[in-house]
């Protein structure tokens, strides 16, 4: 049908103007993806390294710890004991993906088909990406964080600003709200508000009106305890949100790095959730559009071959007692599941029609995988869409460590009487709201100390390991000016064990 | 759809976080660097390289929970486990275990490992001296010390048939040639070889016009010389003031039976920094290893360091073989030269005489700096040893400082640079 994209493994602006071309034709003309804009960016390996130290972006304000992942990566990379990724794609609109300068023509091919349409197309409609992040303004967002860091360094000491980002980035996986949903955050009017919030806190200072008598005591028809609760929105468990508003001693630029932070770990929270659907979009949408482009003649059979070779190692997944096994591929299980889906929609089996009435035989398996691609994250996909065919092939077992037994235990395996079993523990495994620690405020003593009270509810005995908690509690008391209590206690009520710390100025 | 060239963008873009992170784990970092320093060979201390760091100094903490508690986990390429089935807890890291959990936070990242930290020799350097002011005063008088040297200064039309310009001369020779149209060797050539053949046909006029221009030839050859006197240059040289860029440094340790391990190690410790802050400033630094028991002997690093002597302490037969190498080797006028001395201070009896004398005549005033190390175990509270008491008593002396243990040198070696610059500030005013 059409002539060949390239020859041979050299490529040129062109040829990836042309790659992109004909990729776009199939991607919205036959599989119907809607993307954002794309941008395709050419860099170099020292470049990819800046990027990975920088959580992917091209902007980012500057802390040490950054310093410290490039010389990480830096270090395998000059080693040899990792090789770059070829791509790394942004979810911003324009959707920036970054391809190396030393990728083959073919794998510029696969690059774009994997990131700028099969990335850009979840990032654009996936549900939780719609609801946590604002590809629009990202990048301006980490423009001004930067620029507003930068400006507290100059103004307060690196120092100064080095230790609230250490505290901030301690309690980064404590600085969303989970349930319920927030509205949308729209980083336009975030720049306007934290130059707001600094004018009116500049404006209204006026040491008079310190010595301001106190009005009437109100009516008080609620418990102290009560009315402190809703005054502080208790229980809390976005704990960074909670300090940038309420924290006694806190400067208005320390609230607005505290606020930051929050938001850019907020921008990243749905990427934890949603490794497998992301990976495994782009992997199927890759993996459709390659072969597309081999029926058409697009490339060559050496092309493809080169093709199937470098996916057949994304989707590698070692078994458990592998030496290479560390954890699942989500490329691996997130290809593996939809393309199980499509065989669904296609050729379904009796037992097909028993477990996913609604899908088998549908035949139209596009449809059925973009409704996937927009609802759904790695709990609920794994939860709904893991066939008994899928945990057939993979041989999956659930395997569960009791410290109250002397062995470990074959809790369920791939066999009827299994499959739910293994398939519910499996999709809990990529719940972050069961994986990660429950912590919350539960209570300020302010009639004693000014205590902060935080409760960690143990889930299955697991405790919080004793000595990050420690150094995060150190950071959290800094931030809250007063000392801080963290209570673990079991699904009964039962306190299990308790931590305190103290600011730094009492501590030492 | 747009496609950017980034390439092209300035690199470095993770520079100043990589220095903010080195200024974090700066005092972990040092303390690596002067491990790794120690076992290195004194002439390799400045080079950069990796050097490992426990990564609990530098780690970021997060909520997360332990390894308490009960863990469950789906695997892949189940052979034979059936439901209920028990299985002994692998020893060690279990696999099922401590992982599924808190570890994909993604922060924390490198885990309990050590960290490698790969450093430049410029950043290994400035670690490395980092607490060592080097006085500024030091280095003036290290560039006062100049000497005469002859400098290429371009061509000569005249000069000894030592230093013809070759090359120049016979470039100005093709070039006046080319210029004259000299005729070619081969023209030449191929001209005699149409007349032999005009001949043997025995073509008289076509012979004869050969003939005539072969003559002209010749004749335009024979006037244009292959190289004439003109074409001749010569190279020439030119008297400048030079500063002395080589450095000769003298270790001179006594190595009876009286210095303990202890006591060489902070030797070692010594000559090192001294090595290092000599490099710094020349472009050439020699070193020569003299050790003595009741006789000296120039020596190898590796033997100089490791292996033991028995004997009695001579210190004149030291400064004795120091004196006569630097004449043999280093003349004072193109080496500077430090000598840094290190011993436990025992000296024959009767020897002192002679120690002074050597001193006074013929090292001290040769040296920029003599630096006498006085070493002992930690807590021995000695009096001052016989060897101090002498070369207390020389005027000018050199710098001493008695040290007992390894934290101490990088105080001693500061300050023992830092009195001999105020010392001289003094005296020039």
């Amino acid at each position: 049908m059409s002539a060949l994209l390239f020859e041979g493994a050299d490529w040129s602006f062109d040829t990836i103007q042309r790659i992109h071309d004909r990729v776009e034709e199939i991607a919205l003309g036959e599989l119907k993806l809607d993307v954002y804009p794309n941008q395709i960016e050419v860099i170099t390996a020292e470049q990819m390294l800046d990027a990975y130290a920088s959580s992917g972006m091209p902007i980012y304000y500057g802390h040490w710890s950054f310093g410290k992942r490039f010389a990480q990566h830096e270090g395998h990379y000059r080693k040899g004991f990792s090789d770059l990724a070829y791509e790394l794609v942004i979810n911003s609109s324009p959707c920036i993906s970054y391809v190396m300068e030393g990728n083959t023509a073919l794998m510029q091919t696969l690059v774009i088909a994997h990131a700028a349409f099969g990335h850009n197309h979840f990032f654009k409609n996936n549900q939780l990406f719609k609801e946590w992040t604002d590809a629009t303004g990202i990048l301006d967002y980490l423009q001004f964080a930067k620029a507003y860091i930068a400006q507290c360094e100059e103004t307060y000491g690196e120092r100064a600003v080095e230790r609230l980002l250490d505290a901030a980035h301690a309690l980064m996986s404590h600085g969303v709200h989970r349930s319920p949903r927030r509205r949308k955050t729209d980083f336009k009017t975030e720049q306007a508000r934290a130059k707001e919030r600094r004018e009116y806190d500049e404006r209204v200072y006026n040491e008079l009106w310190q010595t301001l008598p106190a009005g009437a005591p109100k009516v008080v028809t609620r418990t102290p305890q009560e009315r402190l609760a809703d005054l502080l929105e208790l229980p809390q468990e976005n704990i960074l949100y909670f300090l940038e508003k309420t924290a006694p001693k806190l400067a208005p630029w320390q609230r607005e790095l505290l606020r930051i932070v929050r938001l850019l770990g907020q921008y990243f929270h749905p990427q934890r959730q949603t490794k497998v659907m992301n990976e495994g979009t782009a992997t199927y949408v890759h993996y459709k559009i390659m072969s597309r482009l081999h029926e058409t003649g697009s490339i060559s059979d050496g092309a493809y071959l080169e093709f199937l070779t470098s996916h057949t190692n994304v989707v590698f997944q070692p078994e458990f007692d592998d030496r290479r096994f560390s954890s699942i591929n989500p490329y691996a299980l997130g290809f593996a599941m939809m393309t199980d889906i499509e065989r669904i929609c296609v050729a379904p089996t009796p037992e097909d029609h028993e477990w996913f009435p609604q899908l088998a035989g549908c035949n139209d398996p596009v449809e059925a995988l973009k409704d996937v691609w927009a609802n759904y994250r790695d709990e609920s996909f794994i939860s709904q869409y893991l066939s008994p065919r899928v945990m057939r092939d993979w041989r999956m077992f659930h395997l569960v460590d009791d410290p109250a037994e002397p062995t470990l235990r074959v809790e369920a395996i791939h066999d009827e009487r299994g499959y739910r079993r293994v398939r519910r523990a499996f999709a809990r495994e990529y719940d972050i709201g069961h994986t990660d620690p429950q912590i919350e405020v539960v209570s300020v003593d302010l009639e004693g100390d000014r205590r902060l009270i935080l409760q960690h509810s143990v889930r299955q005995g697991r405790l919080l390991a004793g000595r990050d908690t420690s150094e995060v509690l150190g950071y959290l008391a800094d931030l809250w000016g007063y000392p801080v209590l963290l209570r673990e206690v079991d699904e009964h009520g039962n306190g299990l064990r308790e931590h305190t710390s103290e600011p730094r100025e009492r501590r030492s | 759809m747009y496609v950017i060239d980034r390439r092209l963008n300035p690199s470095g873009k993770s520079l100043p976080n990589r220095q903010r992170f080195l200024r974090r784990a700066g005092k972990i970092l040092r303390e690596a660097v002067r491990n790794v320093s120690s076992s290195r060979p004194i002439r390799d201390v400045a080079e950069g390289g990796v050097v490992i760091i426990p990564a609990r100094g530098i780690d970021e903490p997060s909520f997360h929970t332990g390894s308490d508690g009960l863990h469950s986990r789906v695997l892949p390429g189940n052979k034979e486990f059936l439901e209920g089935d028990r299985i002994a807890r692998p020893s060690g890291q279990g696999s099922g275990k401590g992982k599924g959990s808190g570890s994909q936070s993604g922060s924390g990242g490198g885990g309990e490992d050590d960290f490698k930290v790969a450093l430049s020799a410029e950043e290994f350097l400035t670690l490395f001296l980092e607490d060592l002011e080097l006085p500024d005063l030091e280095r003036r008088k290290l560039s006062l010390t100049d000497s005469t040297g002859m400098r290429r200064a371009g061509y000569t039309r005249g000069g000894s048939p030592a230093n013809l310009a070759l090359t120049r001369t016979m470039r100005n020779a093709l070039s006046r040639r080319m210029a004259l149209k000299r005729p070619k060797p081969e023209e030449m050539a191929r001209l005699r070889e149409a007349l032999a053949e005009a001949e043997a046909r025995g073509d008289g006029t076509e012979s004869d016009l050969l003939r005539v221009e072969l003559a002209a030839l010749e004749l335009r050859t024979r006037s244009i010389p292959y190289i004439d006197p003109i074409d001749i240059r010569y190279r020439r040289f030119e008297p400048s003031p030079r500063p002395i860029a080589q450095a000769v440094m003298f270790c001179i340790m006594d190595v009876s039976g009286s210095m303990t391990e202890h006591m060489k190690d902070i030797a070692k410790r010594f000559f090192m920094l001294l090595y290092v802050f000599l490099e710094r400033r020349y472009n050439q630094v020699e070193i020569v290893f003299i050790r003595h028991t009741d006789e000296a002997k120039e020596v190898d690093e590796k033997t100089f360091f490791e292996s033991r002597e028995t004997g009695g302490t001579r210190v004149s037969s030291a400064l004795l073989e120091a004196s006569r190498i630097l004449d043999e080797r280093y003349p004072v006028a193109d080496w500077n030269i430090y000598i840094a001395q290190a011993s436990d201070g025992d000296n024959e009896t009767g020897d002192h005489e002679r120690v002074t004398a050597l001193m006074r005549d013929a090292l001290l005033p040769q040296c920029q700096y003599y630096a006498y190390l006085e070493v002992d175990e930690p807590h021995n509270d000695t009096p001052r040893s016989s060897l101090w008491k002498t070369y207390d008593n020389l005027q000018p002396g050199p710098s001493m400082r008695r040290v007992t243990t390894r934290q101490e040198i990088y105080p001693v070696f500061r300050d023992l640079f830092r009195r001999k610059s105020e010392a001289l500030e003094t005296t020039s005013r």
